[in-house]
């Protein structure tokens, strides 16, 4: 008997025996019944938005572990945040086992969605959007997933994000995949994050398409083990419009794929085509720091096949002109700092800075062809990319 | 209820009577309860009252005179909320007792309940807008807000928090939010539990503290190593008060664990790591928010700090803190501007 109680006790606590399903159409006093369902939701439970427009004047949040949200599509439910009168996001998601699908974001103050400490979290179809474009007014990341251990995007578009359309920071086990960053200033961005893929996707008209980044001072650091393979990374050269003061604000117009103090990164089998200061840069950290757990360098970069189509044509680099006629009119397609180390399949074109110190700027620079030696190894994809039980949510 | 019924149908009799037991605790009603206060609504663990005054902290339905059970107090230096008056109260139940832990937060006992009304108006005029109720249950802490009718004789839980218009002391006329359930987590959360922000025995009276002692209710006063200013104390010194206003206003996102923990910005009164607290830090994910400055404090320079902006600002994606206020509070940018400028560059 004892025993039974006990496993009584233990059904009664667990997760949902029996999901429910909470309908929320738009319209009057759309805000606090939305809220409302997101905090008396109960694990498993299924909040669907209606198809339409919900006028919403404070940022959101779900803090209910298992929940998912579900609209009508990302052109059929939008959530619209252009009179948004509070908080820094959309919505904010701090609880796990989270699927947001199939809804819109409109115009939020802030970030649009932002998950923090969410482990294993799904945004499938999920479209946040600046409607006025670029602008450095819009807000700074449209799917912003922290701290979390699990992260699937697939199917996501962003366009506008004054930051980082899509940021995955300070995160481990991540794919980003099927999805369109649009004129933002960064794509794609993985920060501070380990064991990433980001693959078939499209980077297009951003400043930069996607981006890899380690930075110091933050709780989490050591980024590294990232693939970037099978993406469309084309004509990003939408000027810099981030708000100066954010790494981002130095992003040069024009960069396709930036590893920037990163450990093992691959980078194949991408198309990337018409990005006019460098289709790839690998670089060093170009700042000072004072964080003596931070390594500045990016380590083991391998840049495998890809297909470069036009790019290092029009480059955002001080003694662009000299830079150009030296290489008979457009820069190799790989930019390298010279600093940390590099290997390229052979064939590959590219140039280095020839660098000696890192956080010291372009003033030591003695440009060459670049020298690469060939992958010595196959590249360790193990564990790479958000675990599998996450596609099971949006099969 | 439908989830209570659909077991019933699955499961062998102990399962279904544990079950509704939990489940429809918020439905039954609660144990006779007499004029004491309602000790069964400050634990019963799936329970959200719907009106401020089931808890019976109230001698009164308006809530002005508090039972003799509840302890008023108040905090050295407090939150900033556009200028409302805060009525705070603690209870504890009956033979329960607070632990000191340092100059830190109280150790409160299960049971306890914090209450705190936002109040805008002078005397008569006064007007109590919403009750914040924290309540530590054996799961943990809860947190519930309430906002008051138009007549002043009710307060309704809003899970969903709210808007209204009002006129701050500062005559300003601003859309006044009160935040949801989540909203109250966002701000009471370290490593993702919801604890009390206010009460850290660094920021409560000594005289507050020897009383608890001696009436049974704080196990021993303890002897506060760092106390923090009061605020109205103009002969405080501008560091302790500046360093008072972001560990009260700011700490509870800023620092490991809390809601801000990405930023690496750790602005609690016992950092004393001058990049921790912002000095010549870039940011990392403030967007906008920078203002095109280029780190959260320039040493010497209040006009090239990122915090400074922050505060400064109303707009949502720029202004800090990201909740709990709608205009910007004066004082607190002028005490920031000294501070700045007082460093060395």
């Amino acid at each position: 008997m004892i025993r039974l109680t006990i496993a009584a006790l233990a059904l009664a606590s667990a997760a949902p025996l029996l999901a429910e399903t909470h309908v929320v159409s738009p319209g009057e006093g759309a805000q606090e019944r939305l809220q409302e369902a997101l905090i008396l939701a109960e694990p498993g439970d299924e909040i669907v938005l209606e198809a339409g427009r919900y006028v919403l004047t404070d940022g959101l949040s779900l803090d209910v572990d298992g929940v998912t949200v579900r609209g009508s599509g990302m052109d059929g439910t939008v959530l619209d945040f252009t009179t948004q009168a509070g908080s820094g996001e959309g919505l904010l998601v701090t609880s796990d086992n989270v699927t947001l699908r199939d809804f819109a974001l409109e115009n939020p103050k802030g970030d649009g969605i932002k998950s923090k400490g969410a482990d294993n979290i799904v945004y499938y179809r999920i479209r946040v959007t600046w409607t006025k474009g670029p602008d450095a007014g819009n807000g700074a990341y449209g799917i912003y997933p922290v701290e979390s251990t699990g992260v699937l995007i697939d199917g996501a578009k962003v366009t506008g994000a004054s930051d980082a359309g899509i940021y995955v920071g300070q995160s481990n086990r991540i794919t980003v995949r099927n999805s369109i960053a649009e004129a933002n200033v960064a794509g794609i961005e993985i920060e501070n994050s380990r064991n990433a893929l980001v693959e078939h996707n499209i980077a297009t008209r951003n400043t930069g398409g996607i981006l890899v980044f380690d930075l110091p001072g933050l709780p989490v650091m050591g980024g590294g083990n990232v693939i970037v393979a099978n993406n469309l990374v084309v004509a990003n050269d939408t000027p810099n419009f981030a708000p100066p003061g954010n790494i981002v604000a130095g992003v040069r117009r024009g960069t396709g794929i930036m590893v920037m103090a990163n450990d093992k990164v691959l980078i194949e089998n991408n198309i990337i085509d018409e990005n006019p200061t460098a289709p790839i840069m690998v670089i060093a950290y170009t700042l000072g720091f004072d964080d003596e757990r931070y390594n500045p360098l990016p380590r083991e970069v391998v840049v495998g096949e890809n297909l470069y189509g036009r790019g290092g044509d029009d480059p955002q680099l001080e003694g662009a002109e000299m830079l150009l006629a030296a290489f008979g009119g457009a820069l190799p397609p790989v930019l390298w700092d010279g600093l940390g180390s590099i290997y390229a399949v052979e064939g590959t074109q590219g140039w280095s800075l020839n660098l000696t110190e890192q956080g010291k700027g372009l003033g030591g620079a003695n440009p060459s062809p670049l020298a690469a030696p060939a992958p010595a190894a196959e590249f360790d994809r193990s564990g790479i990319g958000a675990p599998a039980e996450l596609d099971e949510r949006i099969g | 209820m439908t989830r209570a019924l659909a077991l019933l149908v699955l499961a062998a009799g102990p399962l279904v009577l544990s079950v509704i037991a939990t489940r429809d605790a918020g439905a039954t009603t609660p144990p006779y309860v007499d004029s004491s206060i309602a000790d069964w609504f400050i634990l019963s663990e799936t329970t959200r009252p719907d009106t401020l005054q089931k808890f019976n902290f109230f001698i009164d339905a308006a809530a002005r005179r508090p039972k003799p059970e509840l302890i008023a107090y108040e905090l050295n230096t407090p939150l900033w909320s556009d200028g409302a008056d805060k009525l705070r109260y603690i209870y504890v139940p009956k033979g329960k007792v607070i632990e000191a832990n340092g100059d830190g937060l109280l150790q409160f006992p299960v049971g306890t309940a914090i209450i705190k009304t936002f109040a805008f108006g002078e005397g008569e005029e006064q007007r109590f807008i919403e009750t914040r109720v924290l309540l530590h249950r054996e799961s943990g802490w809860v947190a519930l807000p309430y906002r008051w009718n138009e007549e002043q004789t009710e307060a309704r839980l809003v899970l969903a928090g709210g808007r209204l218009d009002l006129t701050t002391p500062a005559g300003e006329a601003i859309s006044y939010r009160i935040p949801n359930k989540n909203q109250c987590k966002t701000c009471h959360s370290k490593d993702d539990a919801v604890i009390p922000i206010g009460p850290k025995a660094r920021n409560l009276s000594p005289a507050l503290l020897a009383r608890l002692a001696s009436e049974g209710k704080l196990a021993a006063a303890p002897d506060v190593i760092r106390p923090m200013p009061e605020w109205h104390d103009a002969d405080a010194g501008t560091a302790p008060l500046a360093r008072a206003y972001l560990d009260v206003n700011c700490a509870h996102c800023h620092q490991p664990g809390g809601g801000a923990s990405n930023s690496g910005l750790d602005l609690r009164w016992e950092q004393d790591d001058p990049f921790a607290l912002g000095v010549n830090k870039h940011p990392v994910a403030a967007g906008r928010g920078a203002g095109g400055h280029l780190v959260s404090i320039a040493p010497g320079d209040p006009d090239a700090s990122i915090l400074l902006y922050r505060m400064d600002s109303n707009e949502p994606g720029i202004a800090m803190p990201e909740l709990g206020r709608s205009s910007i509070d004066r004082k607190a940018i002028a005490v920031m501007r000294e501070w700045i400028e007082g460093m060395d560059r």
